[in-house]
């Protein structure tokens, strides 16, 4: 009997020692992520003003509101769009960069350097730049736009345009200075994944016969998906959620062809100061994320199978 | 040797919680030190200046903390506010209904007494209009308690502005009063390949504000109030003509390109720079000029009136306020700070230094003369803060961005009434229902 209660012991000992070593853990992950999740759950059920002691519990109130929102879902649509051109746009450039300065040509050390240039800019910073080169202003006839004096000078008077103020251009033109921006990104990821291609492979398949339109097919890409994946993930969760260079470029916005789902929380918060609904769209939005995420964790499994 | 290991991992883990509890554990505040949270990047050094003199007389510190731009301070005075974790000293920006709730969360100090003291000295020393924004009155919509909860450190106005160069070189020998002057004054402007009107509208406020001042001169006071109260539509023919002059400076040309999307910094970077012969701009605009281009020439109009039944009113009254911590353990110290802040010979440095028009009455003498025009109109001033109603801040995001509709030519002034309008009823339905 004695010797059981020593077992006991030493095996609550053993149990407390364990729980000691992973309590840190389960305490910042309970301070940082659990509360404020639960936090902002909570809020999201009630209407408040962000600084009144008083909020007003009103259920799901805010979701039912969000969900007739027409603004919300347009701006997860325009969102989307900042997305594609991202994918589209913005990784096929920072493949094509990589590629380029995967062989051996010259100044490959300070393309790369060039390269990453724009990632490294403060995002604030890159929308002014390019506010300036977007100007559609004219000063004694001369037009102050970087881009609209270009197209003047070379003729292409018709092209001239508002680019920011017009609701066909400004949303495209966010996204293309939003790709510019993160290329660099892509392109030393991508550059780093082809740099663990073994060259042997592609000895094979030039003594198989194989052009380089072939080799690039089935060498290049095959080995190259995992890393695409991860690319394209990034992207995907970067383009999502940006916010600062609309905020730069357009301030409050084009109307609503600027809106993106994060300027919408932030003027739900400080614009009309509704925080329960600005915690609405958030949750709304993550959960956005998530499925996201795990759609392309799901293309992603399927494509290692394959 | 094995438990002895198990003991030194159990403190060590021990002192990592201890240390991680601690670390967010506030810190006691300093002392003789007053903290001061501001947002005016173009009045930071001369505040410093200040605050400088004032350890240097009092031996007390106060220390200027600038947090911009203001939307920036706005969301780190509100987290702050949740976090409470407010400095002594802090300024309130938004709606009049934002200072009441910090009122309401007990985050600021009613300083009735302290102005009253003395046979009101202190609240004599300043210009009623500079106190009104900081005034909560007997049976205020928003349930404050009334007093005075601010100290006013200027007061200010949103006006036009021309460039005189610019109007003498189109052959405009004074400035236009009237809608169709502006309209005539722009034709002759762009003979001359000179753009129109500037200003930061991609700042939502701006041009809320514009079109209020043309509201309040088309309908007058009274009709722009029963609007908000929900007796009068935005379908209104009054507010129809309202809607119009954005739709008529548009298709006139007088509005300059990108005026829509631009922040105000860009519009007045564009004035000074002499891309355009007018700009709607705030009294804050002559230190901002002046530091852009000295050698700019112009002077301040008011917005030229539509209509003659009721006469054209500006936003003004409320300048930069500061308030005090309610939880500050130095209060006094941080009210008699501002008490010195607001004296003639500080306003005066101010209004030497930082160009803005004082809120101390007897300092008035130190302003410098670009800014008398703005101060000769202090009279036809008005401001939502001081007005006794509120309107829902979704039906002014569905005006706004109407606004902007009608400057890119995508709605006309009756689709975005009718929308506005809708906006309002939802609001006004979601209210009885509470």
């Amino acid at each position: 009997m004695k010797i059981e209660l020593n077992i006991t012991k030493a095996n609550m000992f053993e149990w407390a020692r364990n729980y000691c070593f992973v309590l840190p853990a389960i305490a910042i992950f309970s301070v940082f992520y659990i509360y404020p999740f639960y936090e902002i759950f909570n809020l999201s059920l009630h209407e408040w003003n962000g600084i009144s002691p008083n909020r007003v519990y009103i259920g799901f109130e805010n979701f039912k509101e969000l969900m007739q929102d027409e603004v919300w879902w347009s701006s997860l649509v325009h969102a989307g769009y900042i997305t594609l051109i991202a994918l589209t746009f913005q990784n096929t450039l920072a493949f094509a960069l990589a590629l380029a300065c995967d062989r051996e040509i010259k100044l490959k050390k300070f393309y790369r350097v060039v390269f990453f240039i724009p990632p490294v800019l403060s995002e604030v910073v890159v929308g002014l730049i390019w506010q300036w080169i977007l100007h559609a202003g004219v000063q004694g006839g001369e037009q102050i736009g970087l881009l609209n004096r270009f197209l003047d000078k070379i003729g292409l008077h018709h092209m001239v345009n508002d680019w920011l103020s017009d609701p066909k251009t400004a949303l495209t033109c966010i996204a293309v200075v939003h790709s510019w921006k993160g290329f660099g990104w892509g392109f030393i990821i991508l550059l780093a994944g082809l740099q663990t291609i073994d060259k042997q492979l592609y000895e094979a398949a030039r003594v198989d016969g194989a052009t380089s339109w072939q080799s690039f097919r089935n060498v290049t890409v095959p080995m190259m998906v995992p890393v695409i994946l991860v690319v394209v993930i990034l992207t995907v969760l970067g383009s999502m959620q940006v916010f600062v260079l609309i905020l730069s470029m357009v301030n409050q916005g084009l109307v609503f062809h600027t809106e993106v789902p994060v300027t919408r929380i932030l003027v739900a918060m400080t614009g009309t100061n509704r925080f329960g609904y600005a915690c609405a769209m958030g949750i709304n939005f993550g959960v956005v994320l998530i499925m996201i995420s795990l759609l392309f964790k799901i293309i992603s499994s399927r494509m290692k199978q394959a | 040797m094995k438990k002895i290991a198990h003991v030194v991992c159990v403190v060590i883990v021990g002192v990592a919680i201890f240390c991680n509890i601690t670390g967010c554990v506030r810190t006691p505040p300093e002392k003789n030190v007053v903290t001061v949270w501001h947002w005016m990047t173009d009045r930071d050094q001369a505040f410093k200046e200040l605050a400088a003199r004032y350890e240097e007389q009092t031996g007390i510190k106060i220390k200027i903390n600038l947090y911009a731009p203001s939307d920036a301070f706005s969301r780190k005075v509100v987290a702050s506010a949740q976090a409470k974790v407010l400095p002594d000293i802090y300024g309130i920006l938004g709606k009049k209904k934002i200072f009441a709730s910090f009122i309401e969360g007990g985050f600021v100090v009613d300083l009735t007494a302290e102005f009253q003291k003395d046979n009101k000295q202190w609240e004599k020393s300043l210009f009623p209009k500079a106190l009104a924004a900081n005034r909560f009155v007997e049976g205020n919509v928003y349930n404050t308690p009334p007093g005075i909860y601010g100290v006013p450190i200027d007061v200010t106005n949103i006006q036009m502005l021309y460039n005189k160069k610019l109007l003498a070189k189109a052959g405009i020998k004074h400035p236009p009063k009237t809608f169709a002057e502006l309209l005539a004054a722009n034709k002759a402007l762009a003979r001359v390949g000179v753009s129109g009107l500037v200003s930061g509208f991609g700042e939502a406020w701006m041009a809320e504000c514009f079109a209020s001042n043309y509201a309040f001169n088309i309908m007058g006071q009274e009709k722009v109030f029963a609007t908000y109260r929900g007796e009068v539509p935005y379908t209104d023919p009054d507010w129809l003509k309202v809607f119009t002059v954005f739709k008529t400076l548009t298709e006139e040309g007088v509005f300059a390109r990108g005026i829509v999307t631009k922040g105000n910094k860009y519009a007045e970077q564009d004035f000074a720079l002499e891309r355009a012969a007018f700009s709607f701009n705030g009294s804050w605009c002559v230190n901002v000029y002046h530091k852009m281009n000295p050698n700019l020439e112009y002077g301040a109009m008011l917005p030229p009136a539509i209509s003659t039944e009721y006469p054209m009113r500006i936003w003004g009254y409320a300048g930069s306020s500061f308030v005090v911590n309610n939880h500050s353990v130095r209060k006094d110290t941080a009210i008699a700070f501002l008490k010195w802040l607001t004296a003639a010979e500080q306003q005066a440095y101010l209004a030497r230094e930082t160009k803005n028009l004082p809120a101390n009455r007897r300092a008035l003498a130190s302003v410098p003369d670009v800014l008398s025009d703005f101060a000769e109109v202090m009279d036809q001033t008005t401001h939502p803060s001081i007005w006794p109603l509120d309107e829902s801040s979704l039906v002014l995001e569905k005006f706004d961005k109407g606004l902007q509709s009608i400057i890119i030519g995508e709605k006309t002034p009756e689709q975005i009434a009718q929308e506005v309008q809708e906006v309002k009823e939802r609001e006004m339905a979601k209210q009885k229902r509470k």
